[in-house]
C-alpha cells in the first residue's frame, strides 16, 4: 500500500483522486475551483478599493485554507513520500526538449522543474526573470477573464457538461499549442 | 476548526498533484506534445468521474453536510471571454509548466522560485480587473 502510494501514481488513480477532491468541496457546499483565490488575495491587496475586487473575500477564507493545504502537501509528498527518481517523461519529449536546450529531468534538481527555469542562477537574469513573470501574468489575467482555471473549468465545469467550460478549455489548449509549437523555438 | 477538512483536502490534493506528477513543467510539455498519455488520462479520468457524480447528485438530490440542497451554478453564456481568456491561459501553462493549485504544490515541494510565476499570477488578476470593461466579453 505505502509502496503503491510513494511511487509515482497510475493516470487512473490520480484521476480518481482528483474527483475525490471536487466531491469532497461540494459535499462541504462549496466548488472545486482554485483560481478564485488569486482574486481574493487580490482583493485583500488592495482593500476593496478596486471595483472588481469589492467582494467579501472573508467568505472565500476556505479556499484560502485550501491553498494552504496544497502547500503543506506538496511539502509532505516531497519530504516523507519521495521516491527518489526524477519524473520518467517519454524519450520523444526528451529528444524534443533536447533541441531546445532543456536537459533531462535530474534528481540533482527538484526532479520535477527545469533547472533551465527555476534554478535560481536563471531566475536571477533578465531574461529568466521575465519569463516566469509573463508566464505568472498570462495565467493570472487569462484565469480571471476566462472565469477560471483547470480546475473549475477542466474538471468542475466539465463534470456539470457546461458548454463555456468547454469553449474554455479548447482554449487553454489552443493556446498551450501555440506557446509549445510556435512560441518556443522563438523563446529558448 | 470548521475550517479544519479544507486544510485536509488541500493536503490530500497537494499530495495528489505531486505523485500525480501532474504538477511538473515537464508533464506539461509532454501533453501539449502529445506524446505521452498520462495528463490525458488524469483528466479524462477525473471528468468521466466527475460527470457520473454530478449527475447523481443531481438526480438523487443528494445534500451537502449541511442538509443544504447542492446548488451547481451555471457558467454564464458567452464564447469571447471562454476562448479568448482560455488562450492566455493556455499560454502562460505552457510557458510556466504550472496552472494556479501546481504552482503552490511547486513551492511547497521545495520550488521556492515558483514564487515568482505566483506572484505575476497575482498582479495579472489584478490587471485584468483594471482593462475588463474593455475586454470583449
Amino acid at each position: 500500500m505505502w509502496e503503491f502510494l510513494i511511487n509515482p501514481w497510475p493516470w487512473w488513480f490520480s484521476g480518481a483522486a482528483i474527483s475525490v477532491t471536487m466531491f469532497a468541496l461540494i459535499l462541504f457546499g462549496r466548488s472545486f475551483g482554485f483560481s478564485s483565490n488569486l482574486r481574493t488575495l487580490c482583493a485583500i491587496a488592495t482593500r476593496r478599493k478596486v471595483r472588481f475586487f469589492d467582494f467579501d473575500w472573508k467568505k472565500e477564507t476556505w479556499n484560502l485554507i485550501f491553498l494552504v493545504g496544497a502547500i503543506i502537501g506538496g511539502y509532505l509528498a516531497n519530504t516523507y513520500m519521495n521516491h527518489g527518481e526524477a519524473v520518467q517523461i517519454s524519450q520523444a519529449t526528451i529528444t524534443d526538449l533536447a533541441a531546445l536546450g532543456f536537459g533531462e529531468p535530474s534528481t540533482s534538481s527538484s526532479g520535477v522543474q527545469p533547472d533551465e527555469l527555476y534554478a535560481w542562477e536563471n531566475v536571477l537574469t533578465i531574461r529568466g526573470f521575465l519569463i516566469l513573470a509573463v508566464a505568472g501574468l498570462l495565467v493570472g489575467f487569462g484565469t480571471r477573464y476566462a472565469g477560471g482555471c483547470t480546475s473549475g473549468h477542466a474538471i468542475s465545469g466539465l463534470s456539470d457538461l457546461q458548454l463555456p467550460s468547454l469553449i474554455a478549455v479548447i482554449g487553454f489548449f489552443t493556446g498551450g499549442l501555440i506557446m509549445t509549437h510556435l512560441l518556443y523555438p522563438f523563446i529558448f | 476548526m470548521r475550517f479544519i477538512k479544507y486544510l485536509l483536502v488541500g493536503i490530500f490534493f497537494g499530495i495528489l498533484m505531486a505523485k500525480s506528477e501532474a504538477f511538473s513543467w515537464y508533464r506539461i510539455q509532454e501533453m501539449f506534445r502529445f506524446q505521452a498519455f498520462h495528463m490525458f488520462g488524469i483528466i479524462g479520468t477525473a471528468v468521466v468521474l466527475g460527470v457520473i457524480g454530478t449527475w447523481l447528485i443531481k438526480k438523487l438530490k443528494i445534500n451537502d453536510i449541511h442538509g443544504e440542497k447542492i446548488i451547481f451554478t451555471p457558467k454564464e453564456k458567452g464564447f469571447y471571454r471562454y476562448f479568448l481568456g482560455g488562450s492566455i491561459f493556455g499560454l502562460g501553462w505552457a510557458l510556466g509548466g504550472a496552472c494556479p493549485g501546481p504552482m503552490v504544490v511547486s513551492i511547497g515541494y521545495g520550488v521556492l522560485s515558483m514564487l515568482v510565476v505566483f506572484f505575476f499570477s497575482i498582479v495579472g488578476t489584478f490587471l485584468y480587473g483594471e482593462v475588463r470593461d474593455r475586454l470583449p466579453h
